[in-house]
């Protein structure tokens, strides 16, 4: 294995981390009971994505890996994405 | 790099002996074997059933099974095929062999994990096959398992749908090991853009196991919890929605069918220019187009449901990205005619299967652009026009381009060379047959005749008759080409390190090959 080097992540950031992702639990509760329209799916998914960037980035360390990892995670983010846009087509539109 | 002195794959003696040497070896190329058994086997079972298909349909009303056992025989004859035979068929087959040998390495990334996917698959194929023995009957919904009908039907489906979960893991960790195994493997001056075709179609599989694969898993799930819990997804009487099940699964299958192609042009890739003594023609269009292909075909599912209700934009946009599929596809096309071009072509039994494939693989390409209109969809939609299309992509894409495969590397697997007199008259009698049995199909559909229906009205009775007839002469081509290959694998003339020229690195190392493959692994210049 090449890159053989890991980051040590501090309490301290995984603690800030947890309380994020606690705020942003929260938030996602209370967006329910607002009236968004087409876009209270859309808001949820927003919230559960910058949720999963806070795991993938600090959790399983993809922030303090090879740029690469990123790329790929990010290609499948954008793959996702595309396709949820295209789903909502039929409902939305 | 002479390591023609190590026992070879199928000689060496590990831990394990006798079939226990076999299924429990770690080893890529004897896990490519263990799928070639199985698919195989998988696959004339499938055969079996169409060809029973065709025999009650060979005169209208009832000739040799009532329409529930014609519900049944369909649905295990799509299950069957798709999930056990052209999903995993070429990557796990020729992929487990070829690829790590192909980039240079000794094995794949994780070979407990290869081994694990091969089990997993066993294990989703009995699950899978054990709904036709037990419980309320033979599932009768075909292999879409469309909502609400796959949770009200009395027929035994859960079994059928867990079995396809677990194919799906088999064949996501699969796709992982795949892209793994480029990624780290290569051989120290492989850079990508040096990569043989084959793997990079692998690559482009592999992605599209990954991602879509789990889509499928967690929608058959939503369809155990609908009928086991009373979970309102796609039931309007539980609040639920029809429309959406078949959203998720075509998110899936509809990529499913790039699963199946891309590694089969992957294959043309190679064969053709060793057959035209001629490098590739557009190596870059071929890797581009093979991407853009994986990335593009994630998002032309609708296409399937043209005629379930969706709105007018989803309509517009799914007909739009369907058109601009055909781009990449065409890409490759014109590259292996490129190819071709004035090329020293050696027509061999690999060259004649890769020539045919062109043939009828355009066919069916042409007639998917039919049905990616709007317009002639509605009319041609769940008619036998879609079976011909489908089958002339996948058995004519897939199975032609597998064979032609099978054919260009069997001398490196087995060691020994094939009759080629009777390959070749395996492969007429095949191609024939397959002509015979699936362009009439083209015109039922034209004139009305609905798929999966045991009967139909007499003005559709002599087309069905030469379709029939066309299955029984393509069995009788597929028996001809298994038993030349089966007895050649024992009993073929020894065969050469490179039987045909080719240039990748897995004709520079002994047939068969050794257990490690390299003695050391390869510099690339």
């Amino acid at each position: 294995m090449e890159d053989s080097e890991h980051k040590i992540v501090s309490f301290k950031t995984y603690g800030l981390v947890l309380i994020a992702l606690i705020i942003f639990t929260l938030f996602s509760v209370y967006v329910t009971r607002l009236d968004l329209g087409n876009f209270s799916i859309a808001a949820a998914l927003t919230i559960a994505g910058l949720k999963s960037i806070l795991v993938f980035s600090i959790f399983m360390h993809l922030f303090y890996d090879k740029k690469m990892y990123a790329l790929m995670v990010l290609g499948v983010l954008v793959v996702m994405t595309i396709v949820l846009i295209i789903t909502f087509l039929d409902y939305g539109y | 790099m002479d390591n023609s002195n190590l026992p070879s794959y199928l000689e060496y003696k590990g831990k394990y002996k006798g079939i226990f040497a076999w299924i429990f070896s770690t080893d890529h190329k004897r896990i490519g074997l263990l799928y070639l058994y199985s698919i195989m086997a998988m696959f004339l079972v499938a055969a079996l059933l169409g060809l029973l298909m065709k025999t009650e349909l060979i005169a209208p009303g009832k000739t040799i099974m009532e329409a529930k056992a014609y519900n049944a025989v369909f649905t295990l004859h799509g299950i069957t095929m798709i999930f056990l035979v052209v999903v995993p068929g070429i990557p796990a087959i020729l992929g487990n062999f070829f690829l790590p040998i192909m980039i240079g390495a000794k094995d794949v990334f994780y070979p407990r994990l290869n081994l694990l996917s091969w089990w997993l698959y066993i294990i989703g194929a009995i699950v899978a096959i054990s709904s036709q023995f037990m419980g309320t009957g033979s599932p009768d919904t075909g292999w879409t398992f469309y909502a609400p009908y796959s949770f009200k039907t009395q027929s035994n489906i859960l079994p059928a749908l867990i079995g396809a979960f677990i194919l799906g893991f088999s064949s996501i960790l699969t796709g992982l090991n795949f892209i793994v195994t480029m990624h780290r493997m290569r051989a120290p001056g492989m850079k990508w853009l040096k990569m043989p075709l084959f793997p990079w179609t692998l690559y482009g599989t592999a992605w599209i196991q990954l991602l879509a694969t789990p889509v499928v898993g967690i929608t058959l799930l939503m369809v155990v919890a609908e009928k086991v819990l009373n979970i309102g997804f796609f039931d309007p009487t539980l609040g639920g929605d029809p429309i959406l099940y078949q959203h998720l699964f075509w998110i899936y299958s509809h990529p499913a069918v790039y699963i199946m192609i891309l590694p089969a042009m992957g294959v043309i890739s190679e064969v053709i220019p060793t057959f035209a003594k001629k490098e590739i023609f557009g190596y870059n269009a071929i890797v581009l187009s093979t991407m853009l292909i994986a990335f593009v075909g994630y998002f032309v599912w609708g296409h399937h449901m043209f005629t379930a209700g969706m709105s007018e934009t989803s309509l517009f946009a799914f007909s739009f990205l369907t058109f601009i599929v055909a781009i990449p596809s065409a890409i490759k096309i014109f590259n292996w005619l490129a190819t071709l071009y004035k090329g020293s072509i050696m027509l061999r039994t690999p060259m004649y299967w890769a020539v045919s494939f062109l043939f009828v693989f355009m066919i069916g390409g042409l007639t998917g652009m039919v049905l990616g209109a709007l317009a002639t969809n509605v009319h041609l939609h769940d008619t036998a026009f879609v079976v011909a299309h489908f089958h002339f992509i996948v058995f004519g894409g897939l199975g032609f381009a597998f064979f032609a495969g099978i054919h260009y590397w069997f001398p490196k697997i087995f060691g020994r060379m094939y009759d080629e007199a009777w390959a070749n008259t395996g492969w007429i009698i095949f191609f024939m047959g397959f002509l015979t049995l699936y362009f009439p199909m083209f015109l039922l559909g034209i004139q009305g005749m609905p798929r999966r229906y045991y009967d139909y009205v007499p003005e559709f009775h002599s087309t069905n008759i030469i379709s029939s007839f066309g299955a029984f002469i393509m069995i009788a081509g597929l028996i001809v080409i298994i038993i030349n290959l089966f007895r050649s694998a024992k009993k073929g003339e020894k065969a050469p390190k490179s039987p045909w020229g080719g240039k990748t690195l897995e004709w520079t190392i002994p047939s068969p090959p050794p257990l490690e493959n390299f003695e050391e692994i390869p510099e690339i210049k």
